[in-house]
């Protein structure tokens, strides 16, 4: 069943980021940034984890989970060192993530060349 | 009179087509017509390090193949009227800083393959140029990253897209005798009506062209079956039909005689949504496929309609639609010529 609800809570959230491409004509870079944001707010109010709880992968897996964590960093620094924890724990657990990105664009780059 | 009307000239001398230069990318070498061109690609490098010295290869190409079958040096031409889609038209700029023929920029998006064959006629029937190249040149990838988003960004495509053909065309222009006549031209006016989709962008160009054809055949006096063919110059599938129906409105039926090069060029089992665009879609259809069948007899009267978006990506993103503007030229078979 968790597989049930996994499939169709992320494909739920892929279907509102085609709908906001399709109709509303957004760019893929602003249905991303959107997400984030999304995913952030949710998390604010704690539903994201709820969430997750829920549908497992369904909800990681997009770049909804990303504003969550971003989110649930920053505030974990921030309870340890105050204000200035928000700057210095933000990235804190999406840093693997941006990291593994700059990484593999890197190798990608290095080894081959653009088709079109 | 050389005007007709308001916005056609008749030129008054027999001006000629004297031979034509063509390079196309991959897929344009294996469409329907890719037996039609002179030089072709596999790589859409085109052995260049980036795109845009790619695009700037195929131009220089086109005209290098023009000047070698009329066995003309670039030192025989008076003036180069060249352009492309890039910013500062830089695809022209760089071809004619290396051939050094007197050069004179022309930008009308992907009209500007008639535009600059049109002034190109203008300049030899006014006794201000022997002879005149023609060039236009465009780019698959430097278009998309200029116009849309780069490849890379892998944004997704709506069917009503069109795929910005990868070559050149050049056309040598002069009063010497050939098969081939230029006999007039009308300049379209910008006609908006309002799309503001980079993503479709026959629709947004097929009044643009409707105007223009009803123009032509009205400041002409003649009727639309009297050319063996009307073609456009990259309506799609999108904007073909559209244009059809537009000038049935104004009682003009081209379903006969109505080809769009957009169409021309790519099988449809191809990669390109709605069908081919850019500067070098018509050029290359024209110069490469066009002219052969005028020179074989099997069209005698040509109108060739170059569609062009006059698309600005800042424009765009400033909410503003897309202006759009069609030229044409009128091309036939000579009796003077073999």
């Amino acid at each position: 069943m968790e597989f049930v609800w996994a499939f169709l809570v992320g494909g739920l959230i892929c279907v509102i980021g085609q709908l906001m491409m399709d109709v509303l004509k957004l760019t893929p870079a602003h249905v991303t940034t959107s997400f984030v944001v999304i995913g952030a707010l949710l998390d604010a109010f704690g539903i994201y984890d709820k969430l997750i709880e829920f549908a497992g992968a369904g909800a990681t897996v997009p770049i909804t989970s990303f504003g969550h964590s971003l989110l649930h960093g920053a505030m974990a620094s921030a309870e340890d060192h105050g204000f200035i924890g928000i700057a210095m724990g933000i990235f804190e657990l999406t840093s693997a993530g941006i990291s593994s990105a700059i990484l593999f664009g890197f190798i990608v780059a290095v080894i081959f060349k653009p088709k079109g | 009179m050389n005007l007709q009307g308001r916005q056609t000239w008749k030129f008054t001398n027999s001006i000629y087509l004297n031979a034509a230069g063509t390079s196309v990318g991959p897929l344009e070498s294996e469409g329907p017509l890719g037996s039609f061109f002179d030089k072709t690609y596999s790589d859409l490098h085109c052995n260049q390090k980036n795109w845009e010295l790619a695009e700037r290869q195929l131009m220089e190409d086109a005209i290098d193949v023009c000047l070698k079958k009329t066995k003309l040096q670039p030192e025989d031409i008076n003036f180069l009227l060249a352009g492309d889609l890039l910013n500062q038209i830089v695809s022209a700029n760089y071809t004619a800083r290396g051939n050094g023929i007197p050069y004179l920029g022309v930008f009308g998006a992907c009209s500007t393959s008639m535009e600059s064959l049109a002034l190109g006629a203008l300049l030899v029937d006014g006794g201000y140029a022997n002879r005149v190249i023609a060039a236009v040149s465009s780019h698959n990838a430097t278009a998309e990253r200029q116009f849309r988003y780069p490849t890379e960004y892998g944004g997704q495509k709506p069917d009503t897209a069109t795929f910005t053909v990868t070559g050149a065309g050049a056309a040598l222009v002069s009063k010497e005798v050939s098969d081939i006549k230029i006999t007039s031209a009308t300049i379209g006016k910008v006609v908006d009506l309002g799309i503001k989709d980079p993503f479709d962008m026959g629709s947004a160009m097929a009044p643009a062209a409707a105007d223009t054809i009803a123009a032509h055949l009205k400041e002409m006096n003649v009727a639309a079956d009297e050319y063996d063919l009307i073609a456009t110059g990259d309506l799609s599938g999108v904007g073909a039909p559209i244009v059809k129906m537009l000038l049935k409105e104004q009682g003009i039926d081209i379903s006969d005689n109505h080809r769009d090069c957009g169409l021309m060029i790519y099988r449809p089992d191809q990669p390109v949504f709605a069908g081919g665009s850019g500067c070098a879609c018509s050029a290359v259809v024209t110069y490469g496929y066009i002219l052969d069948e005028i020179r074989k007899g099997n069209l005698n009267k040509v109108l060739m309609v170059a569609t062009g978006a006059l698309l600005s990506p800042v424009m765009v993103q400033q909410k503003e639609s897309i202006p759009t503007v069609a030229h044409g030229v009128v091309l036939e078979r000579a009796e003077g010529g073999n």
